[in-house]
């Protein structure tokens, strides 16, 4: 009999070496206590979180707490249902209004998970004779879209205008198209020239949607994404967010002026044939929303966190992914993965969590240390934040 | 030179420049496991034959282009 496991014999091998040097293990902490947005304690030590995508801060807001409990009292913990059958409550419906409102677009649709949300979206729209026109860097829940459903799939040089245009043009007349992009790329924290590429898809006859999962509730005068803060947000024809990000819980959503959208809740597999969210969930999420909307202040103040750090991290020799701060996440380039673990070690001893990230979910085969700022790290968590890399670096020789 | 010779010889010019451990390339070259391509290399050379040919190369077409004969014959298809 043969073993299927065989397969992952080579990661198995990369990891016990890895873990043979003493190291402790990049993925499999855990949290012990979680003080604040920005604070928890990780193997009895207190530790700045530097690698989270709460990005607004919002999971201890207390009115996003007292929504939750009043939901848990008033509904129970969960719906036992999919959304076209038990499972939408009113709660699930004061969320999507939430959206509509906050995007100030005429449909909302909300999704178990903001994986769900692509892989649902993009599975159903675009179908066998139409064709996916997608960045190459685009994130896994994209691609698991595409491949969930039965679309020509046609990637393009990352955030490369000319190649995009230049595979429109080469699709067959009559064909349908779907332009797939992203506000901010999550690993390097850059952002895409959504103005250049929406326009060219639409010239050339495409839809198109944006994932906004890393700008929602920061950039764009509303909060919008990088599609409002552009000026080309009406358009987009579909914004896929999450609620896992700035909103500061779990869930994934559409949003769209499509005329026709609301069919996509009859037909859309990913959303018909799984356990819509618990009322808790639905409730702080819509809380979180409504108060995104009026969070102008946080949105400087994490502009200025995120302006500091790079600039710091700069001066201290650090290689970024990016020559400006583009988003809130900053993104260190390690030269290789035995040297960024060392480096994500000496950080966690100093106290301070940041994110490992390695191939193949970084592109060009990079290791990175990212860094995800929250609108709530105060001035002096940030000269903290830039100590702890120093002290860190110069242990591991990564700077002089 | 017929038009698939030609075609052919552009490929083989074309995968010179990734072909990094110097194989001898013939129609039957496998590009994973001969040439030990990775899905980033797969996915700069489709680009390049792309502009050069002005055709389109979706994954689901590289998912069955094993050898380089295959591409060529795929090319010639999609120039027609």
């Amino acid at each position: 009999m043969s073993d299927l496991f065989s397969k992952f014999d080579e990661l198995i091998e990369t990891r016990e070496q890895l873990l043979s040097t003493g190291l402790t293990d990049p993925f499999n902490l855990v949290m012990e206590k979680v003080e604040s947005p920005t604070v928890a304690i990780c193997n009895g030590k207190r530790t700045i979180l530097l690698g989270t995508y709460n990005y607004m801060g919002m999971t201890f807001d207390p009115d996003v707490i007292a929504a939750g409990k009043q939901a848990l009292d008033d509904f129970g913990s969960g719906t036992t249902g999919s959304r076209v059958l038990n499972g939408t409550y009113s709660g699930h419906r004061a969320c999507e209004e939430a959206l509509k409102d906050f995007y100030a677009m005429d449909h909302a649709m909300v999704f178990s998970t903001g994986y769900q949300a692509n892989l649902g979206i993009i599975s159903t729209i675009a179908g066998k004779d139409d064709y996916i026109v997608l960045d190459i860097d685009s994130h896994a829940s994209i691609y698991d879209g595409c491949a969930l459903g039965n679309a020509q799939i046609v990637p393009f040089r990352h955030n490369d205008i000319e190649a995009l245009e230049k595979r429109l043009k080469r699709i067959p007349e009559g064909a349908g198209k779907l332009v797939i992009l992203e506000g901010v790329y999550s690993m390097l924290g850059d952002i895409a020239p959504l103005r250049e590429m929406v326009a060219v898809s639409k010239a050339n006859g495409a839809m198109v949607l944006v994932d906004e999962a890393h700008s929602m509730g920061f950039i764009g005068e509303h909060g919008r994404g990088v599609a409002e803060a552009q000026g080309i947000i009406d358009d987009v024809d579909f914004i896929i967010g999450t609620f896992s990000k700035s909103v500061g819980t779990v869930g994934g959503f559409c949003v769209s002026n499509h005329p026709k959208f609301e069919i996509l809740r009859l037909v859309c597999r990913p959303y018909v044939f799984t356990a819509s969210l618990p009322p808790s969930v639905v409730a702080t999420a819509a809380t979180s929303i409504r108060k995104l909307a009026n969070s102008a202040d946080k949105r400087a103040h994490l502009w200025e966190n995120s302006k500091r750090l790079h600039a710091g991290l700069r001066q201290l020799g650090f290689t970024l992914g990016t020559d400006e701060p583009q988003s809130a996440i900053i993104a260190v380039i390690m030269p290789d993965l035995e040297t960024g673990a060392a480096m994500w070690e000496a950080l966690l001893n100093e106290g301070l969590y940041v994110n490992l990230a390695r191939p193949p979910a970084t592109p060009a085969n990079m290791t990175l240390l990212r860094c995800s700022l929250c609108a709530l790290h105060t001035e002096d968590q940030v000269g903290e934040i830039l100590g702890m890399f120093a002290a860190a670096g110069r242990a591991t020789g990564c700077i002089d | 030179m017929s038009d698939r010779q030609q075609t052919y010889a552009k490929t083989l010019e074309m995968i010179a420049p990734f072909n990094k451990k110097g194989v001898a390339i013939t129609e039957a070259t496998r590009f994973a496991q001969d040439l030990e391509w990775d899905s980033l290399t797969v996915l700069d050379f489709v680009a390049n034959v792309e502009d050069e040919f002005d055709v389109l190369i979706s994954m689901n077409l590289q998912a069955e282009i094993e050898t380089v004969g295959q591409l060529v014959d795929a090319l010639e298809r999609l120039k027609a």
